[in-house]
């Protein structure tokens, strides 16, 4: 029994968004109701990436939303939070995708690349043509990237790269790698390398398995002795800050992406707390303790909106700071995965099957709270913020 | 060709409606969207653009909120936008709205105007055949298809029970598009932001009031269908009840 999103809104939230953000709100959210829902359950089953949703979700122009220029759509980040959200409503490896590409290859691209380098790759990334993957995790420093292993030396006018990354969402199926190595001949410095995907000595593996993001790739990646020309080195990129300014993009992303999914679950268990009859043929609606649950999960949405909302407007006016986005993605996401157990809960042995999304969104959330900066890490960076002491 | 589209602005499909005081229509406080049959006649609009050229306008009444219709279709592709703007316009009939439409495009020069079949709120469908009236132009309704001829148009209305009929029709035109003709494009997020340049004039009540009059129409009274159980009993002999009993199903109840 399929039952069809109705949509959240408690506080009349929309009514805070202007009519461009509730318009591109809207068109997202037809578009996945359209396009991803009827297929991602099948995707989840099988392990399979939607890459025919490729070329459609670059017509709507989701890859690099955010940026201005290079046929991106200029959007505020309040807008692009309304995509994700709409996206992840949908699944969050699909979601994933989209902040990869968006926020981990284009905007280091945007933000560090020479003009010849968003020339040659933003466009053609806008348009869905070539496809992106960001290599910082290594197998071995995921929480400690500064810990990283890979290598690049400079060797007359090219750079050598060596070393492993691992957890690479769409690594088998990019064209470009942003690749974040230590260049020996600088003091061991980061910085980030565009490696095309088919140079000698690059290699990506897809790790099978995983209970979680089954709709996205996610790949380990192999660099030996890759050679690169040195106009492939991103210019701009100076040190470890600089791929965690890509991570405060996709994690600002990810924030609105887990109230989608939380949004997915919630209006679920909702409608089918009023069709499940139990008791005295009452709706289980009606019962105090399913009321609680629910109750619980709309109050929770509705702040987590809030919270992004304003980071959202902070990150307008160039204000929002890491450690505001390190809390939104540390609340929504947990917020999210209570959620997504919650809702479980209410449909019962229902809820974990595949007719309804629940449970597939609590195993996306499992990741989703790992990556881009685990629960832990963020509640560090919050105590950092708030005590001045680092207790990394 | 230069094509004006008329869309509006009605409550969402599954939105719960309560009435309003005077039990007149429903209260202002629910979500709105675009017009479904409207959507179909911009669609067909922006295709014909797309073939042959020119200009797609669309035009809407009534209060501000009215103006994301607009907004929509500017970033689905349309050129510019028309707002009779004033909460008065809500409660107009089809053939006030069709006299404000035909007052406000007074001067403009148009080869076609699309309405949507019906609307889904009033559920009239009469705006389009009565501005065609009014500016002294032929019109033809659930048209499903449109081919530009050397002499005008030619244009296949539906009718029923699976029979079609081939129109020839001389410009300018009025045409009423069936839903469901074409697959609605969305609003891209680069359209979304080019709308925000994109022309939109408004319309204020003044402008038009000397061409509207009196509703012709009234609602009187909304009300929410009662339900209602009624037990009755049948009584007699055997055979007798079950020839009440079938009267009644066939009749009363129009189930066998």
């Amino acid at each position: 029994m399929a039952i069809k999103f109705k949509g959240v809104d408690y506080i009349e939230f929309d009514a805070m968004l202007n009519d461009d953000e509730r318009l591109v709100r809207d068109t997202a959210r037809k578009f996945i109701e359209d396009n991803l829902i009827p297929i991602i359950e099948e995707c989840n089953r099988a392990g399979r990436f939607p890459r025919e949703l490729v070329k459609p979700m670059a017509e709507m122009g989701f890859f690099g939303a955010s940026l201005k220029g290079y046929g991106c759509a200029g959007m505020s980040n309040v807008e692009y939070g309304l995509v994700t959200q709409e996206l992840e409503r949908g699944d969050s490896g699909v979601r994933s995708f989209v902040s990869v590409q968006s926020a981990l290859v284009m905007y280091p691209i945007y933000a560090f690349g020479s003009e010849e380098q968003k020339q040659t790759w933003l466009p053609a990334m806008q348009q869905g043509e070539k496809l992106g993957c960001f290599g910082l995790t290594e197998p071995d420093f995921g929480s400690n990237p500064g810990g990283m292993r890979t290598r690049a030396r400079k060797v007359g006018n090219e750079y050598v790269l060596n070393g492993e990354k691992m957890w690479i969402t769409s690594g088998s199926i990019a064209d470009i790698a942003v690749i974040w190595a230590k260049v020996e001949n600088e003091d061991n410095k980061v910085r980030g390398f565009l490696v095309e995907t088919d140079r000698k000595g690059f290699k990506a593996e897809d790790i099978h398995g995983k209970w979680s993001l089954r709709a996205s790739v996610t790949s380990g990646l192999s660099l030996q002795d890759v050679h690169v020309p040195e106009s492939n080195l991103l210019p701009g990129s100076n040190g470890l800050k600089s791929p965690l300014m890509c991570l405060n993009q996709a994690r600002y992303g990810i924030s609105w992406g887990a109230i989608g999914a939380a949004m997915s679950c919630y209006d679920c268990a909702l409608q089918y707390s009023l069709l499940r009859k139990q008791f005295r043929d009452q709706p289980i609606a009606s019962h105090q303790m399913v009321q609680e649950k629910l109750a619980w999960m709309i109050t929770e949405i509705t702040k987590a909106q809030l919270l992004c909302l304003q980071v959202g407007k902070l990150k307008d006016q160039g204000k929002a700071e890491h450690y505001h986005i390190s809390m939104a993605k540390r609340n929504n996401v947990w917020m999210a995965l209570e959620c997504a157990r919650l809702s479980r809960d209410i449909l019962g042995a229902n809820g974990v099957a595949d007719d309804y999304p629940i449970m597939r969104h609590m195993m996306n959330l499992e990741s989703v709270k790992t990556y881009e900066g685990t629960q832990d890490i963020h509640t560090l960076i919050i105590g950092s913020r708030i005590t001045g002491i680092d207790a990394f | 060709m230069k094509i004006l589209v008329c869309m509006k602005q009605v409550p969402q499909k599954d939105a719960p409606l309560k009435l309003n005081e005077t039990a007149t229509w429903i209260r202002e406080d629910v979500s709105y969207e675009v017009n479904e049959p409207d959507a179909y006649a911009l669609e067909e609009a922006l295709r014909q653009k797309e073939k042959h050229g020119g200009e797609v306008v669309v035009i809407t009444s009534g209060p501000a909120r009215a103006q994301q219709v607009l907004r929509e279709a500017l970033a689905k592709g349309a050129d510019r936008a028309i707002h009779l703007e004033d909460n008065a316009f809500v409660g107009l009939d089809a053939f006030n709205t069709a006299r404000a439409f035909a007052a406000a495009i007074k001067d403009e020069q148009f080869d076609l105007i699309f309405t949507g079949l019906q609307s889904d709120d009033y559920g009239y469908a009469q705006v389009g055949v009565i501005l065609a009236e009014l500016l002294g132009w032929p019109h033809a309704t659930i048209i499903m298809q449109i081919e530009k001829t050397d002499a005008g148009i030619k244009v296949k209305r539906e009718l029923e029970a699976g029979f079609f009929q081939f129109v020839d029709m001389p410009l300018p035109a009025v045409l009423t598009i069936q839903s469901g003709i074409n697959k609605l494009r969305y609003a891209t997020l680069i359209g979304i932001k080019n709308a925000k340049n994109k022309p939109l004039r408004k319309v204020a009540l003044a402008d038009v009031q000397s061409a509207i009059g009196n509703n012709l129409q009234m609602i009187e009274k909304l009300y929410i269908p009662q339900k209602t159980k009624n037990t009755e009993f049948i009584e007699g002999p055997p055979a007798e009840v079950a020839k009440k009993l079938v009267e009644k199903l066939r009749n009363e109840l129009r189930v066998l």
